[in-house]
């Protein structure tokens, strides 16, 4: 057993780290560079002020007003932004500071997205340069460039692209419940994986995604089967109780994670391919070409999942164990292998989910634990235990989430998601495609 | 290495504000996971919704802060109804992921600027501590014996801390040698067993997740209040992993576990934090390897650690006995 814990430590996470650990030199450089000489090696933030005008062509905000106060409400400097909409601060030292941008100043029919967020807070750690981003939009009062119907389109778009990724992160969370009844709390951290391996190989070593994407995956599985064969399965049996398995679980995505941020940091990082694009706009859809590509993928992907669940010798014993372990063991299905291709393949699709997620929004050291909540209100919904039941549901919470920003404010997103899991176990708690128990 | 600060700081760590706090929330998780087998993976929830339920009543209402505290204990009797209702009649998992999911959801909402007005966004709430401040009835000076002397207001903040504390141990004691303290257990051994003996055991689920979440709360509400300013950033997720810890070290369905899980916990994450820190300050660890400020990360790793390596080689803690941890069915 002990054995098993250092096997845990050491395969999984240490040996992919140590690649990692050049990753914040290397690869924080696109959006905090070392500060430059000139600066004595002190803290600065900058910015460019950018948007994109009615013809999708991309223009810079000049002449507008940047004050940087520190956290006790000091101004630090007042600036303008000079003609590429750049501007700089040099901080006296690390700590956190507010930026506060003057609206009135910005160029005719240039507003904030948001017009209550002129002040921005940040987090300064030492002889580091950060950049600070005011989301501008240009257009007739900002806010209302596209209608009613433009947005519901382009946010159920989005909400499906969404959907998609969760519900592939999401399909391994299901069947390893459906297999060993294990609810996965680190199943988040798997996600986080894929996606800070990927990292490494494209910005840090510098190998096209193309080629860094399948390499992630292909290693995200290796580990996967690594993790259930090295510490799951002797958990299992030496008799372990459920619980008990659960609050491991936690304990290991707690490491994880916080291995995660002192290896990568907690700088929210992009890849180095595909993250400036030009969108498409088709009737009233508009859509980057990353996000296209994302949907097309996950659906190709999800449906060679589904037929392998349904035509392959595998996927049926897999539906098999899922169904009546006992009686899948004594018709000679190997169970442990199941379980072990289980931890494989949910894995990888965790990492393939993570990529895909990190290309259009980040790479964050908790960005698998953020979504691990909107997965379990995804499988919730669809019932546990199921892979298309976790599909269905992930594609109603993306679609869900990203739908109700029309009506409530964004940052109440993951409160939508809870609501419905709420609901869900209120009014059918097997889920959409669960099989009813009784239960209490 | 300066060994004889390291060890006043870890030792007088046991006393502090902190420690008092984490093993009211422990003691609340004994009451949920170690007696009754509710898997409460939200406690820093209860903790929140305590903290700010006082915080919020007292700026916003106006109200003396002995009323805030009641509210407070409303807040978390109202949270407890909402997570409980919807779970406590299914599998035990169930109440684990939305527990996990409110945690992280109470912090997203004080911090949302929707509702900066009320909650103060990510810069927190302060001045609604005065009523505690003026009852501080400690003198100026020092208090206590040898290294473990804290000035005035620290002393109140102790007296206050560990009498909760003494409280709650003392209420979970009487609760739990009581019938009613059996049925609890009876229900962790065997849910079915005790519904066939005509007991309700949804209502006895869901008191026993009111009563240890009004205990984590008034973890929460301490913090706030000794605090004297809160931010959304004392509620983090990991907060509730801390309270396992303790509990779990200390010892599971123990009356003095968690306190005792609480005092080890956090003199040895003093102890380790420092040693940490000097080792990095005198370049004993290389500075690329690193930094001063990762110390607090290398901490949540060994509580990650920890609770992996306590529930394989000791789930029973400390103090704990194996027989009263047969959380191994369903």
């Amino acid at each position: 057993m002990r054995k098993a814990v250092a096997l845990l430590l050491g395969a999984s996470v240490l040996i992919p780290l140590a690649l990692a650990s050049h990753a914040p030199q290397a690869g924080a450089r696109p959006q905090q560079e070392p500060a430059g000489g000139d600066q004595g090696g002190g803290e600065v933030v900058r910015g460019t002020l950018r948007y994109e005008t009615e013809t999708g062509e991309d223009a810079f905000a000049e002449g507008v007003d940047i004050t940087v106060e520190s956290a006790d409400g000091e101004e630090i400097d007042t600036v303008t932004s000079d003609e590429d909409g750049a501007w700089e601060v040099p901080l006296p030292g690390p700590g956190r500071y507010t930026v506060t941008i003057d609206p009135d100043t910005l160029p005719e029919g240039v507003s904030l997205q948001d017009e209550d967020r002129t002040t921005l807070t940040f987090e300064m750690s030492a002889g580091r340069a950060r950049a600070v981003l005011f989301a501008l939009t240009a257009g007739f009062g900002g806010r209302e460039v596209a209608t009613g119907f433009e947005r519901f389109v382009r946010l159920s778009v989005q909400g499906i692209r969404f959907g998609l990724v969760l519900g592939m992160a999401a399909i391994g969370l299901s069947l390893i419940f459906g297999t060993t009844g294990l609810v996965n709390f680190a199943h988040g951290e798997l996600v986080t994986y894929g996606a800070i391996l990927a990292f490494i190989f494209n910005v840090t070593i510098g190998w096209p995604m193309l080629v860094a994407a399948p390499i992630a995956i292909a290693l995200a599985t290796l580990t996967g089967s690594a993790v259930d064969r090295g510490f799951w399965r002797p958990l299992r049996n030496r008799g372990t109780g459920l619980i008990a398995m659960m609050v491991i679980s936690i304990g290991v995505g707690l490491l994880v994670r916080y291995i995660f941020l002192f290896q990568f940091t907690g700088f929210p990082r992009g890849y180095r391919e595909f993250t400036e694009q030009r969108s498409w706009d088709i009737g009233p859809l508009r859509i980057v070409p990353r996000d296209f590509w994302t949907i097309v993928i996950s659906l190709v992907v999800l449906l060679g999942v589904a037929l392998f669940i349904q035509r392959n010798r595998m996927g049926k014993a897999m539906r098999a164990v899922s169904d009546n372990r006992d009686l899948a063991e004594s018709s000679g299905i190997d169970v442990d292998r199941v379980i072990n291709f289980v931890w494989a393949a949910g894995a990888g699709l965790a990492a393939f989910g993570g990529i895909l997620h990190g290309l259009s929004q980040e790479v964050t050291w908790q960005m698998g634990f953020q979504l691990l909540l909107l997965m379990f209100a995804g499988v919730v919904l669809g019932g546990l235990g199921s892979a298309y039941g976790a599909l269905v549901g992930s594609l109603v919470v993306g679609v869900a989430v990203e739908v109700s920003t029309l009506w409530i404010p964004s940052e109440f997103k993951t409160v939508v998601a809870l609501s419905i899991l709420v609901a869900i176990l209120l009014v059918r708690p097997q889920g959409i495609l669960g099989q009813p128990e009784r239960v209490g | 290495m300066d060994w004889g600060t390291i060890l006043d700081n870890s030792i007088s760590q046991m006393l502090r504000p902190l420690t008092a706090v984490f093993a009211l929330a422990a003691i609340g998780l004994n009451v949920h996971f170690g007696y009754t087998g509710l898997l409460n993976f939200g406690q820093v929830a209860f903790m929140a919704v305590g903290g700010y339920g006082v915080a919020i009543s007292v700026l916003e209402f106006g109200v003396p802060l002995w009323v805030g505290v009641l509210i407070g204990i409303g807040a978390a009797v109202a949270l407890a109804a909402l997570l409980g209702v919807p779970t406590l009649r299914l599998r035990a998992d169930y109440l684990a992921i939305v527990t996990i999911a409110a945690g992280e959801i109470v912090r997203l909402t004080i911090m949302a600027p929707t509702f900066r007005d009320t909650t103060g966004g990510s810069d927190g709430l302060s001045g609604y501590n005065d009523d505690y401040t003026e009852l501080n009835p400690f003198n100026r000076g020092n208090y206590g014996i040898g290294f473990l002397k804290f000035n005035a207001p620290a002393t109140w903040n102790i007296v206050v801390g560990w009498t909760l504390v003494l409280l709650a141990v003392l209420l979970v004691w009487l609760l739990m040698r009581s019938p009613w303290g059996r049925v609890l257990k009876a229900i962790r051994e065997d849910e079915d067993a005790v519904r066939a003996l005509g007991k309700n055991v949804f209502a006895y689920k869901m008191q026993s997740l009111i009563l240890g979440g009004v205990i984590g709360a008034f973890g929460g509400m301490y913090l706030v209040i000794q605090q004297g300013s809160v931010i959304p950033g004392n509620f983090t997720p990991a907060q509730t992993f801390y309270a396992y810890v303790a509990l779990i070290l200390g010892g599971t369905a123990r009356i003095w576990g968690p306190v005792v899980g609480s005092m080890i916990l956090w003199a040895l994450i003093v102890f380790t934090e420092e040693v940490l820190s000097e080792l990095v300050a005198n370049g004993y660890i290389s500075s690329s390897l690193m930094s001063t400020n990762q110390v607090s990360q290398v901490r949540l790793m060994l509580v990650g650690l920890g609770l992996v390596l306590l529930m394989i080689f000791r789930p029973q803690g400390i103090f704990g006995d194996r027989n009263e941890l047969m959380l191994d069915e369903r």
